[in-house]
């Protein structure tokens, strides 16, 4: 496993969660906590995403490449699949500039 | 972060059946403060009857499984035990904030390096006793102990780890709470002035009765009413009597393991029936079955239910069943010095005359709307 850079984003690449983020659903809500400093702008920062992001994030597990989620959305969500592909990069790279995903 | 990401500080979600657990991980401590009611020495035999690391872990995880979200440790002084970097972690790992309440004195340079390293989340909340070693050393009657708390401090510090102080006010400190309040308001998260604890328990448990007796005795000390306009309203919107419900409180919202294992209710509730052996049973079953029956308990002392559960003063008055049963032994008595406090604040806010008794009163509900007039 290594670090991803975003800029180097290849959507035949396969992410899943870091280790230095702990994902927990609370009465049906998913947060991300950081375990370690420098994931959230400030030291008490914690994540919750809305449905659709949940849908993606529950996708990064460490055997679908970014392609494939991306088809699967498109075909789920009956969405353009470059609207889709557009908003799932521009996502996964926030997650990875903020280190909440790793490379495989 | 782009619009999938709902919120991103401060999160507060959907309140879970166990939002939060408070910890006391050890009833011992390394100061031996003359006001404290939790603080068995270093190196008492009471050691060997905490729990475990594991049995500890095992409490964490049975909370997340609840939907929590944060354990306050506390204590005594949580970071006297030596396997607490273990439990932190653990507890960080679980996705749990961690608040820290401790005196600092052992917080070490690297220590403070894993408060950096994996942050708790949430501010470490360190009392001060004293802005000299002069005085803070004869509040916590132990020399050096200054000098300790003051290198952890800059051990924080140094690395932008977030904390907030309290200060505990007693006479013999009174005349250095100014310099303390100038130095609050210097630190860097001080977005708002530093608690100060005036409101202090002299025991946790009914278990010595000569510590009783002078209890007791130093309990004729008046307080001084506060008036300011937080308090009228308060009044506003809180006064009124409470009936009979034992418990009027959210008693078992925010409980408390004790340092042996056992659940209470609450931080100050430790009547021994009141509490659940979680070494032998579950959080769940606690938090589903134990603390709801206690919630439907009603009063049965006679003189509760002559004077406390009529008196509109019940939500200015400090009387609870913890409090209660820390003065008198049972949960229900009404507490002489809270209920002369209590009718001391409401006179100076011009709700009683001199002679007139919280119980008594027919018309409150007017004397509270005239409260600016009066
Ligand atoms: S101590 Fe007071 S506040 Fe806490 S559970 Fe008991 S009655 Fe409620
Ligand atoms: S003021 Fe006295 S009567 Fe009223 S609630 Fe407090 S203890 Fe009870």
């Amino acid at each position: 496993m290594q670090p991803a850079k975003p800029d180097l984003l290849d959507t035949a690449n396969v992410y899943l969660p870091s280790e230095d983020i702990v994902s927990r659903e609370i009465e049906g809500e998913l947060i991300l906590i950081p375990i370690v400093a420098g994931i959230g702008d400030v030291d008490d920062d914690i994540f919750s995403f809305n449905d659709v992001a949940r849908d993606i994030w529950r996708r990064f597990d460490g055997n679908r490449s970014l392609d494939d989620i991306i088809q699967e959305l498109a075909e789920e969500y009956e969405a353009p699949i470059d609207r889709i592909k557009a908003d799932v990069i521009g996502w996964t790279s926030e997650l990875l500039r903020r280190k909440m995903l790793v490379q495989r | 972060m782009n619009s999938y990401v709902m919120k991103t500080s401060r999160w507060q979600g959907p309140r879970s059946l166990l939002p939060a657990l408070d910890i006391e991980l050890t009833e011992r401590c390394q100061n031996n403060c003359c006001h404290c009611c939790i603080n068995l020495p270093e190196d008492d035999p009471a050691i060997t009857r905490e729990m475990t690391a594991l049995e500890i872990k095992r409490i964490l995880q049975q909370a997340v499984d609840l939907g929590c979200l944060q354990v306050r440790l506390t204590g005594g002084e949580p970071l006297l035990r030596h396997d607490f970097e273990d439990i932190y972690h653990y507890a960080r790992q679980l996705g749990l904030r961690v608040m820290l309440f401790t005196n600092a004195r052992l917080i070490t340079p690297s220590l403070a390096d894993l408060f950096a390293r994996v942050p708790p989340l949430l501010p470490i909340e360190v009392s001060v006793y004293g802005m000299t070693s002069a005085t803070y050393d004869a509040v916590a009657r132990i020399q050096g102990a200054f000098a300790e708390f003051w290198q952890g401090i800059e051990s924080l510090l140094q690395r932008n780890v977030q904390f907030i102080v309290k200060w505990v006010d007693l006479p013999m400190n009174r005349f250095e709470l100014e310099t303390f309040q100038r130095w609050a308001a210097t630190l860097p998260w001080a977005d708002q002035p530093p608690g100060i604890n005036r409101s202090l328990q002299l025991r946790s448990r009914r278990d010595a009765p000569d510590k009783d007796r002078l209890i007791q005795s130093l309990r004729s000390v008046q307080e001084k009413p506060l008036v300011n306009e937080d308090i009228r309203n308060f009044c506003r919107n809180f006064l009124g009597p409470p009936g009979v419900q034992l418990f009027t409180c959210g008693c078992g919202e925010k409980p408390c393991v004790d340092a042996y294992g056992r659940l209470q209710p609450c931080l100050d509730m430790r009547a021994p029936e009141l509490s659940y052996d979680l070494r032998t049973r579950s959080l769940r079953d606690a938090m589903l079955r134990f603390f709801p029956a206690l919630k439907s308990q009603t009063a049965t002392d006679p003189h509760y239910l002559e004077r406390c559960a009529r008196c509109f003063l019940k939500s200015l008055c400090e009387q609870c069943p913890a409090r209660s049963w820390s003065e008198t032994g049972s949960l229900d008595t009404p507490v002489e010095h809270l209920c002369r406090i209590t009718h001391e604040q409401a006179r100076a806010l011009g709700l009683l005359a001199e002679d007139e008794r919280g119980w008594k009163i027919i018309d409150w509900r007017n004397r509270i709307d005239n409260i600016d007039s009066l």
